[in-house]
């Protein structure tokens, strides 16, 4: 059976496994990203409502809230994967870097997802219920939540691009925590945590911006009024989502830009691979384009257009630095590391065969450019969608507002492939060689010895399979259920609803924010209050 | 005590803090079809968890995040050796945790009956599942001197696993109608007093078996006066709950699971993982554990996080103390005697 050119039958359980990391991870990081990044403006719409009591700002609150948490609950579902995988299909990973990671994971746990759940489990809960301060301060707990738990994870994936704080233990071989402050403030991990946190609200200022245009132009094509709440509501949005976007983009690339230079001292061949600079080159050009045999690493086959002197200014900061190439590199790994696998059981059918240092260039050198080109087309629509808005306008450009709409892709695209490149970038190694080390003390582990030896690929087959197909449902119910919600708008009020759609039922759910509404809509709602 | 016990310890109280609080939202879960029959009896139990099921839920992934750092090689031998019950284990959570949310983004009757059919299906998987798998890691697993499986894929599921499955589930159930009891009026709270009040005795049956397997096999007098004390909590939930004191019949059931779980874990420690194939192969926690360093910085960001965790859920408890009924109020009388 040939998929996409790989083999499926042939591939062995490190594959599979492999496989299914790749997609319940990519999957689970399309609820993240909007998690942290529509919590924080929620929690800054309910602040702005608070502090000014204007209408549209608790309107706000209610109908991105209600967004925030239909989304929410699939990232907490499909959390929970992610947590049990390493044991499941990883577990000589598990066993061999259990002396920093598993407390890593047990720190976001404790000191992250209690206050995040808890909190939001009030707030959700506690419209009406508790003073209006303290309510506020329930998402604020809640926001914090998601971000402190970015942090710790980010840590424990910044420790295997970069392990610091440890030593090899003499008793077993593995690596041994001697200074978790250097695990916490792994300069790694501060640059991949801040470049995550501001793309995420590069997420959620993109849907502001798309859906609020597109109620905005939907609602003058109908010739409603501009002076209403709901008109505030979309045109607040959009204003809000525009400018957010926009600074963190400016952020995003200055963390990213960071992350190039740690990249370049950290992880050489990931930086050479995401250019597919086969030779070494001072000053080394930046590529726009590149065509021939990317997928096979054929380096001899693989042609370029570049521009000059930007790659040494990613990699060092200057205009003139080496960078070098792939070729060189995989002879220093193959020198420090071996040319072949150990022949050893552990590392199942790769026991033996060479190692190819070098990853997969298609797909780092794609998905690096993906990602910065969808950051770059997100920071394009927020500035259209700014300037469209400017003094009191409302675009009715059909390609700008749709075009805007179907942008709200972008940012999730160029989340997913900056993982991605970043995790195939370090193949083949799990745990990366961190190079401030002398080689012979370094720490690293290869992919292929760190999967569960006792289960079989039919068992991997299996789950990869469901979690799949169950994902791609819930995937799609999801979306269903969003696009429904977005496109009715904000609940029926003072305000006129935008036209074409029956406006969500006074009360948006059972509990839902809607229970902070007004008195006039109380009494409708308790009609609705179906929990 | 050294810092192995303490975390062997704390292990065990968060796997029992989480059968204690998510045991009972599995139960209410598991009694929809059985009580909750009309529609509005059905969203009042739906309700009365509504705020509480995610929070609970942490303790699972707190309790399962403490294995693997304390153990790394507990951890790693457990899980591979049940890949698929807890891939299985996975899906109810999963199917569930979107359900509760899911469930109100829509509103026809179908819609509302199929995901509340979700609910009671999800956490009917989960607490099979998590007991087949603590049954399964006290009672002994398939597993060779590397930790590695013997075995195929559902070699690990005898009857220590099944066992631990129909305890957990048999608990959380009248766990779920006590909890029912103490947090509701009207028709539902009489229900639900009736349901406990004829499946306790029968329900507490597994699990108090199961401890006391474990206890006949590795016990010590301190776990033989645990379980007694778990046997005797039995009695005392059944007789409060006869005498319409719920609130005292919840907590007596919550010592019955208590103890029953210190029993458990008492006469378990230090083993970890038991081997079904040879004693020799058993995994210890000083086989498992991680360097007393990290064990260090563990214990120091327990020690100061624990205890905050516990403040703003007991907190959240008191922000949801009302007993709920069926006419939906918006402010609730308070009621006293809880």
């Amino acid at each position: 059976m040939d998929v996409v050119g790989l083999d499926v039958l042939d591939l062995d359980t490190l594959d599979v496994a492999r496989w299914q990391f790749g997609i319940t991870t990519v999957y689970h990081f399309l609820m993240v990203p909007l998690t942290i990044g529509l919590g924080i403006l929620v929690a800054v719409m309910h602040t702005m409502w608070v502090r000014t009591d204007k209408p549209e700002w608790l309107r706000m609150t209610r109908f991105w809230g209600r967004v925030y948490l239909i989304n929410f609950v699939l990232g907490v579902a499909t959390g929970l994967v992610q947590e049990f995988q390493f044991g499941l299909a990883w577990s000589e990973y598990s066993r061999f870097v259990g002396d920093v990671f598993g407390s890593l994971l047990a720190l976001e746990a404790l000191l992250a997802f209690f206050l995040e759940s808890t909190f939001l489990g009030l707030w959700i809960f506690g419209w009406g219920r508790i003073p209006k301060k303290v309510h506020l301060a329930t998402l604020w707990a809640a926001v914090v939540g998601s971000i402190v738990s970015a942090y710790f994870i980010i840590a424990a994936n910044s420790w295997m691009q970069h392990p610091v704080g440890v030593v090899t233990d003499d008793a077993t071989g593995r690596p041994r925590q001697v200074d978790f402050l250097a695990v916490l403030t792994n300069n790694t991990a501060l640059a991949a945590f801040s470049h995550a946190i501001v793309a995420a609200l590069m997420v959620a200022g993109a849907l502001l911006v798309g859906i609020g245009l597109w109620h905005l132009r939907k609602r003058k094509l109908a010739q409603l009024p501009t002076t209403d709440t709901d008109h505030a509501v979309w045109r607040r949005s959009v204003r809000l989502g525009g400018w957010v976007s926009l600074a963190a983009f400016a952020l995003v690339a200055l963390t990213g830009d960071w992350q190039g230079k740690l990249m370049y001292e950290q992880q050489p061949l990931k930086m050479s691979s995401a250019e597919a600079l086969c030779e070494t080159e001072a000053p080394a050009s930046f590529s726009i384009f590149a065509w021939g045999k990317l997928g096979s690493n054929e380096c001899d086959d693989v042609h370029s257009i570049t521009v000059p002197y930007i790659l040494s200014y990613l990699a060092h900061g200057d205009f003139s630095t080496a960078v070098p190439g792939v070729n060189e590199l995989q002879e220093e790994y193959s020198a420090a590391y071996g040319e072949t696998y150990p022949d050893d059981p552990s590392f199942g059918d790769k026991a033996g065969e060479p190692i190819d240092y070098t990853p997969v260039l298609a797909v780092t050198y794609w998905s690096f450019r993906l990602m910065i080109g969808m950051g770059a087309v997100s920071a394009a629509v927020a500035a259209y969608a700014l300037w469209a808005t400017r003094k009191g306008r409302v675009p009715t450009s059909r390609i700008g507002v749709y075009g805007s709409l179907l942008a709200v892709a972008a940012p999730f695209v160029g989340n997913a492939t900056g993982w991605i490149f970043t995790e195939m970038g370090r193949q083949p190694f799990v745990v990366y060689p961190n190079p401030d080390v002398p080689v012979e003390d370094q720490i690293y582990f290869f992919t292929a010895q760190a999967v569960s030896p006792g289960i079989s690929a039919g068992e991997v087959w299996t789950s990869l399979i469901s979690l799949t197909v169950v994902y791609g449902a819930l995937a799609v119910v999801e979306l269903w259920l969003l696009s429904r919600f977005v496109r009715r708008g904000v609940t029926s009020g003072d305000g006129h609803p935008t036209p074409g759609f029956t406006p969500e039922p006074p009360d948006d759910g059972d509990d839902g924010p809607d229970r902070g509404a007004p008195r006039r809509d109380r009494d409708d709602d308790v009609l609705q209050f179906a929990y | 005590m050294d810092l192995q016990t303490l975390w062997f310890a704390a292990v065990a109280v968060l796997w029992t803090g989480f059968l204690l609080l998510e045991g009972f939202d599995f139960g209410v879960a598991a009694l929809l079809p059985v009580l909750g029959r009309r529609t509005p009896d059905r969203h009042l139990m739906l309700r009365s968890i509504g705020p509480l099921w995610d929070g609970n839920e942490v303790w699972l992934i707190t309790a399962v995040g403490a294995v693997f750092a304390a153990f790394p090689g507990w951890y790693a031998t457990w899980l591979p050796t049940l890949y698929l019950p807890f891939v299985l284990v996975l899906f109810g959570l999963i199917i569930r945790a979107v359900a509760f949310e899911w469930r109100h983004s829509h509103h026809t009757p179908a819609w509302d009956s199929s995901w509340t059919w979700v609910i009671t299906t999800g956490s009917l998987i989960a607490a099979l599942g998590i007991g087949a798998a603590l049954g399964a890691t006290t009672l002994g697993l398939p597993i060779d001197a590397d930790g590695t499986r013997v075995g195929g894929a559902f070699a690990g599921l005898g009857w220590p696993a099944l066992l631990g499955a129909v305890a957990v589930l048999a608990f959380s159930v009248v766990h779920g109608a006590m909890f029912l009891a103490l947090k509701t009026d009207g028709p539902i709270r009489m229900a639900a007093r009736a349901f406990a009040r004829r499946w306790a005795p029968v329900a507490s049956l597994p699990l108090l078996a199961w401890a006391g397997l474990v206890q006949l096999r590795d016990g010590t007098a301190v776990t033989a006066v645990l379980w007694l004390v778990a046997a005797l909590a039995v009695v005392v939930a059944w007789a409060r709950i006869r005498v319409e004191r719920e609130g005292q019949a919840f907590a007596a059931w919550g010592t019955m699971l208590a103890s029953a779980a210190a029993t458990i874990f008492g006469a378990a420690y230090p083993v970890v993982v038991p081997s079904t194939v040879d004693a020799a192969f058993d995994v210890t926690i000083a086989d498992a554990s991680v360097s007393d360093y990290t064990l260090t910085v563990m214990t120091w960001a327990a020690g100061i996080g624990l205890p905050v965790v516990l403040g703003y859920q007991a907190w959240t408890y008191w922000v949801f103390r009302q007993r709920l009924t069926a006419e939906p109020v918006h402010e609730e009388p308070a009621e006293a005697h809880a």
